[in-house]
């Protein structure tokens, strides 16, 4: 356009509106303040405060049986335990890449998702995996073996009984 | 009182008794069939529907070669999934194990109900198939220059969208498919942790962890997780489309139609038909005072409505023609091939393999490698990169024709050799030999997440395409070769995804190779 803005104002082309109205500004501002508070306010909905997980303890008895250092994962758990001279101690069974359920083999535990391998212990030994199967706490009690599913401790942490 | 001469109401009533029907169908349509231009003009912008179109539409919009009709065939299929979803609803229940058993109930006792999920489940995937297709045609026709920048992008917003369309609703039948495919998605939505955990910075930043919780609502798969997937899929995402949906058509309007060569009126003159006669015979009556405020040139303005004709017959009929192609495909395929339902899910034995729907497999493929640079990482880069083709290519030349611009088709035919091979020989390399952990155990994790095939073909294809500006010295000619690139990546990935990879995602020649147990 070839318009000059002194060149007589047409009434199509109307006064801007004035920037100095502080009244609206900050009423604007007032708004706008009062949404984002709002907002960030209602991101926590979802996330709840407790969450619906069952619960991360378990108690199992030791099959008799168990030979040294051969895994025992009770049904319905995604734990491996051993038992060997040195104490008891667990390992987690799902897989350290994206969550799927490993399977002992000879060699150790193998996932049947993307391939990766890890030993007894737990290392990685292939595939993708990023980190070791982590080892959950355990405690004795009786006979029986309680399991923490929510507690990790360092590789090698064996609990003699 | 007595009636009026001569009137008889109680007949009056009969008669627009009878005249209902006709008089009803009239005040509808108000201006009559559309049998004249002018008829035909009011039948579309006097339709709320209808009026998304333009009264017009110019000749080469409509040759079939312009949009091989995949635009109408992605919203097509999506009307289809939504009409038969709803219909799902009504017999879906959103909880574990209900979810499954309601799936059994739709296939094997709800009348008719396997083929509305047949239905369903077909056009879901046509629906993918078609966005990807018809992106690939705005794409190759360069429909996304100046002023279509803006709608391209709208268009990557669709193409996400569709997706998180169909994965959500690959959690719902919760059977053993579903349930490991969502946990792997969760997983991966965690997996920035892989960089995080390198670090050891994961117990003050975690964004992977809380993508995860948000996700499922939940540290597992379970109720929590299923009610947030049928949320998202069938109101949030809906709604979602059905904004972007209006955005984009509104644009095309917009933008001025769809795109077409600036030579496309001469090209048209040798099969000029008898319709596209001269519009405005005489001086228009009126001037349109609005258009009097506007700043600066719409896209219709010095533009004549010649070789235009009317939308009433003329497109409708075309959109109408590919409706019901669309729909004859998706029924044909339900009544061959039964959506899958396997075993109800179960978290303590993972299906083997585990695949996610096959336009995720090629990510799968990836994630195999590095669950953060396959299944984050590199998405992103191809969204953005996506996303930024019509910033950074602002040419000209070639706009509105199929492989337009610098290189043109041989570049396009090249780039697809490259974009196959070099996946082809990534993947040989490492289901050959392995890789970095197999070579060397102990190397850093944070190693592995940089250079891994995933990275190296994306790496490969950034210098192809740098390459290819040079040579040609031209930004649409590294556009072609990247897009082309990244088509034929998609594809290698997700056929070795699809066919190749069995049981513990090892490589097989074919499924009848997988060990039986
Ligand atoms: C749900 C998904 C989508 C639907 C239903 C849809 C629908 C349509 C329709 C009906 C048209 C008119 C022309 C034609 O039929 O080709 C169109 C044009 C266009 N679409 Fe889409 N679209 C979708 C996704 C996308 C995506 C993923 C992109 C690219 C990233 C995209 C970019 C464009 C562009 C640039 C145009 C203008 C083309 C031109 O002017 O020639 N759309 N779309
Ligand atoms: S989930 Fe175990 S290798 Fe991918």
């Amino acid at each position: 356009m070839t318009t000059t803005p002194k060149a007589g104002r047409s009434r199509l082309d109307p006064e801007p509106v004035p920037r100095r109205d502080w009244l609206g500004l900050s009423s604007l501002a007032a708004m706008g303040s009062a949404l984002l508070f709002g907002l960030i306010g209602m991101l926590k909905l979802p996330k709840a405060a407790v969450l619906a997980s069952p619960s991360k303890k378990f108690r199992v008895a030791l099959p008799e049986t168990l030979p040294p250092g051969e895994p025992f994962v009770p049904p319905g758990r995604a734990v491996a335990i051993f038992r060997d001279g040195e104490g008891v101690y667990a390992v987690s069974t799902i897989c350290t890449h994206l969550g799927c359920v490993v399977k002992s083999v000879p060699e150790g535990f193998e996932c049947p998702c993307h391939g990766s391998r890890f030993a007894r212990d737990g290392e990685v030994t292939k595939g993708p995996a990023p980190r070791a199967l982590p080892w959950f706490k355990v405690g004795l009690a009786g006979g029986l073996v309680t399991i923490d599913e929510g507690t990790v401790v360092p590789s090698g942490t064996k609990v003699a009984g | 009182m007595t009636p009026a001469a001569g009137k008889d109401a109680l007949r009056e009533f009969y008669g627009n008794l009878k005249s209902a029907p006709g008089r009803l169908l009239e005040t509808a349509f108000r201006t009559g069939p559309p049998a004249t231009d002018r008829s035909r003009s009011t039948f579309v912008f006097g339709n709320v529907f209808l009026h998304l179109h333009a009264v017009r539409t110019h000749l080469w919009s409509l040759r079939w070669t312009t949009t091989l009709g995949l635009g109408i065939m992605s919203i097509s299929a999506f009307l289809i999934a939504l009409v038969t979803g709803v219909m799902l609803m009504f017999y879906y229940k959103p909880y574990p194990d209900a979810a499954y058993e309601s799936m059994k109930d739709i296939a094997f006792v709800v009348p008719t109900g396997r083929l509305i999920r047949n239905l369903h489940r077909w056009s879901a995937n046509l629906m993918v198939v078609a966005v990807i297709l018809h992106m690939a045609r705005a794409f190759y026709t360069a429909a996304y220059r100046k002023p279509r920048e803006y709608n391209w992008l709208i268009g990557i917003g669709l193409l996400v969208v569709t997706l998180g369309l169909s994965f959500t609703g690959y959690l719902l039948p919760w059977d053993q498919l579903a349930y490991w495919a969502i946990t792997i998605g969760a997983n991966i939505a965690q997996s920035p942790r892989e960089v995080t955990d390198a670090l050891g910075i994961t117990e003050y930043f975690d964004p992977g962890g809380l993508q995860r919780l948000l996700l499922l609502g939940s540290d597992e798969v379970g109720a929590e997780a299923l009610i947030r997937f049928y949320l998202l899929h069938v109101m949030i995402l809906p709604l979602v489309i059905a904004m972007l949906l209006a955005v984009h058509f509104w644009r095309i309007r917009k933008d001025g139609g769809l795109a077409r060569p600036a030579d496309a009126d001469e090209r048209l003159a040798g099969l000029r038909r008898e319709e596209t006669y001269p519009v405005f015979t005489e001086a228009p009556a009126k001037t349109y005072h609005l258009a009097a405020i506007i700043r600066g040139r719409t896209e219709h303005v010095g533009r004549g409505p010649e070789n235009t004709v009317p939308s009433m017959p003329h497109l409708f009929y075309a959109e109408l023609g590919v409706l019901m192609l669309t729909f004859f495909a998706c029924m044909a395929l339900s009544l061959v091939s039964d959506a899958p339902l396997k075993e109800l899910a179960n978290p303590n034995v993972p299906e083997n393999p585990a695949k996610a729907p096959w336009y995720f497999l090629g990510l799968q493929e990836l994630v195999s490698y590095s669950a953060f640079m396959g299944g984050i990482a590199i998405p992103a880069i191809v969204l953005l990169g996506l996303a930024l083709i019509p910033y950074l290519d602002r040419e000209t030349e070639g706009t509105g024709r199929w492989f337009g611009g610098p290189g043109g088709w041989p570049l396009v035919r090249f780039s697809a050799l490259f974009g196959v091979c070099v996946p082809v020989l990534i993947e040989a390399f490492a289901i050959r030999f392995g890789w970095l952990r197999e070579w060397f155990p102990d190397i850093p994790q944070l190693v592995v997440t940089a250079i891994n095939p995933a990275t190296i073909i994306t790496a490969a294809y950034a210098l192809f395409s740098l390459w290819s500006i040079r040579r040609f010295q031209s930004t649409r000619a590294g556009a072609l070769a990247l897009f082309t690139c990244f088509l034929g990546g998609f594809l290698v990935l997700t056929v070795i995804g699809t066919y190749f990879r069995g049981p513990n995602w090892v490589f097989y020649w074919s499924p009848a190779d997988w060990p039986q147990h």
